[in-house]
């Protein structure tokens, strides 16, 4: 399906950006495939480290990322009540490789989050693998980078980056 | 900051059951000067763990209360903690996280050391006296005090800091029930965690060693938790907790969750229940029954004071933590793992870690979130004074999750913190 264009997937992914900071997250989870993988990886591992072998942060499979949405949209979830703000800037879409039904497209993000008087950015590149068979893009995996030495001062990625 | 009978650190009256912490504690500039030379001067500090370095040459460069230090495996395979400063003009020798390297070249003027500290050469030394490579102060220096316990390495800036293996007292054998999951030796998994809370230091260890919290702050967790354990009622035996002395504390109790070294959850099906399986007949082989169920079903928090925290959960953590501010601390959590365990074991350790553990788990960014809304309470510390952690008081044996281990470590803190004897709470107005 090699007529998906660059815009097409700047389009997808500014809007999913749109949907994370809107906390449309039951919405935006229907954006993944039902074998789909969140990760990231901790920042002194190497861009293709295996979660089955090597310490991440986060490296959800479709079931916890469904309980991670669950989960963030609870009271409970304590450390995104009452829910932060962010405001997310993605840029620099590049398709890195294609097949019949599956692309490889890397970026890089910029993601503000203020809550409670404090503001903090996380920036990196995400690696997607996104599907193009049946009706438009979906995400089969996002895999994110942090460019960040560590994950200070903010300390913790209780947002979807 | 005198913790004299006007502004004590700690209230305590064993007889009416009181055992109170000044909030001041945790904001005042004083105290956070303090304790960099009264606790973390005068105490043994985790460096990290001997697995890190596998080969000689090999070296990580690592800050521990405040100092750069340079971790190195020497060509002769033994480890080294040297402070990493060229004994030349100062300057940072290693500026690398970690690595393999025959020797280290402090950039600013060009002098090698090799992995021992020894230096090897420097440019014109012509303009140097004879002998002057031979003399000590021209060697990196090591730490004053470096030692190892079952591969968990310490140092100490405290020259006359007694031996390590005294310093642990009663937490040695918890190390012990820890590091005896195998026979084969442990080793730590890649990928460091690397994070921070904007909280006190002090919090965390509080936090770290509470297991009265977990219902509340983690409910989401747990309602995530019966997904994959159909029910509750696996580990909700109870547990206790223990004043280890020295400041050192820990929680051994039952828990729902699966545990990789070993206890099966329904979750991980039925390739699960036969490597589970497998390694707890192994423990018991290795150990008898009795040790074989403490060493698969039971679970620790185990803290060594003051900074180090060894949970023995759903997964192995090992957890380091230094402050930075009164409000702000830098936290450095790894994985352990038994040498020998099959990759399918590996791989549901480290889901279980993530489940639960660090900064992008369904746990710890509630824990950090409780933490700095404790730290932002404290604004309000002339006025509410006081945080009570007399939970269990006076009872013969301590439930995990009463505070019995908190007040060991608040014990310990002022102990060190303020030598003379804690004021009587008949001349203080609580």
């Amino acid at each position: 399906m090699h007529s998906v264009s660059r815009s097409d997937v700047e389009d997808f992914l500014f809007a999913e950006a749109d949907l994370l900071d809107q906390w449309r997250l039951p919405e935006w989870l229907t954006l993944f495939t039902d074998d789909a993988k969140y990760e990231v990886p901790c920042t002194d591992l190497p861009p293709d480290a295996s979660p089955d072998t090597n310490l991440f942060y986060i490296a959800d499979d479709r079931v916890r990322l469904g309980e991670r949405v669950k989960r963030l949209m609870k009271r409970t979830a304590h450390a995104e009540f009452p829910h932060s703000k962010t405001s997310r800037m993605v840029g620099n879409v590049r398709i890195r490789a294609r097949t019949d039904d599956e692309m490889e497209v890397s970026c890089v993000f910029q993601t503000l989050r203020t809550k409670d008087g404090t503001t903090d950015l996380y920036f990196g590149t995400s690696n997607y693998r996104l599907t193009t068979n049946g009706d438009g893009l979906k995400i089969r995996e996002k895999r994110c980078l942090l460019g960040s030495e560590g994950l200070r001062p903010h300390g913790r990625i209780s947002i979807v980056l | 900051m005198n913790a004299d009978n006007a502004h004590p650190a700690l209230l305590v009256d064993p007889a009416q059951r009181i055992f109170k912490v000044a909030r001041r504690n945790f904001v005042d500039h004083e105290i956070f000067e303090a304790e960099k030379e009264k606790i973390f001067d005068r105490c043994w500090l985790y460096l990290g763990h001997s697995s890190e370095l596998p080969k000689p040459g090999d070296f990580i460069s690592r800050s521990v209360a405040g100092r750069s230090i340079l971790f190195t495996r020497d060509a002769k395979g033994q480890l080294r903690a040297l402070l990493n400063t060229c004994p030349h003009r100062g300057a940072q020798v290693c500026r690398e996280r970690k690595g393999n390297a025959k020797s280290f070249q402090c950039f600013y003027h060009g002098w090698v050391f090799g992995a021992d500290g020894k230096l090897r050469s420097q440019p014109g030394e012509e303009s140097y006296p004879e002998g002057f490579k031979g003399r000590d102060t021209s060697n990196m220096q090591a730490v004053p005090r470096y030692e190892s316990y079952r591969d968990f390495n310490f140092v100490s800036f405290d020259p006359n800091i007694i031996p390590l293996v005294d310093y642990l007292g009663n937490a040695k054998e918890y190390l012990d029930v820890i590091c005896d999951q195998t026979d084969a030796g442990m080793s730590i998994v890649a990928g460091s965690q690397e994070y921070s809370i904007r909280a006190n230091w002090k919090l965390l260890t509080e936090n770290s060693i509470d297991g009265y919290h977990a219902m509340t702050t983690h409910a989401s967790y747990f309602d995530i938790l019966m997904n994959s354990t159909d029910n509750m009622s696996a580990g909700t035996g109870g547990g206790f907790g223990y004043d280890l002395g020295n400041g050192h504390a820990v929680l051994e109790y039952a828990a729902p969750w699966g545990r990789p070294v070993a206890q099966w959850i329904p979750g991980w099906g039925e390739a699960g229940k036969t490597e589970i399986a497998r390694q707890y007949d192994k423990l018991v082989g290795l150990y008898g029954k009795d040790r074989a169920d403490r060493i698969a079903l039971k679970n620790r928090n185990l803290f060594i004071f003051p900074n180090l925290v060894v949970n023995d959960i759903m997964a192995l953590t090992v957890r380091t933590y230094f402050p930075m501010a009164p409000d702000y601390m830098v936290i450095n959590a790894w994985a352990l793992a038994p040498n020998d365990e099959t990759a399918w074991a590996r791989k549901y350790r480290l889901n279980n870690f993530l489940e639960f553990l660090g900064p992008g788990g369904f746990a710890t960014p509630d824990d950090a979130e409780a933490l700095e809304h404790c730290q932002r309470g404290f604004r309000n510390s002339k006025e509410a004074m006081w945080n009570d952690i007399s939970k269990g008081m006076g009872k013969d044996k301590s439930s995990h999750n009463d505070e019995l281990q908190m007040r060991a470590f608040w014990t310990q803190w002022n102990r060190q913190m303020f030598p003379t004897p804690i004021p009587s709470i008949k001349d203080v107005a609580a």
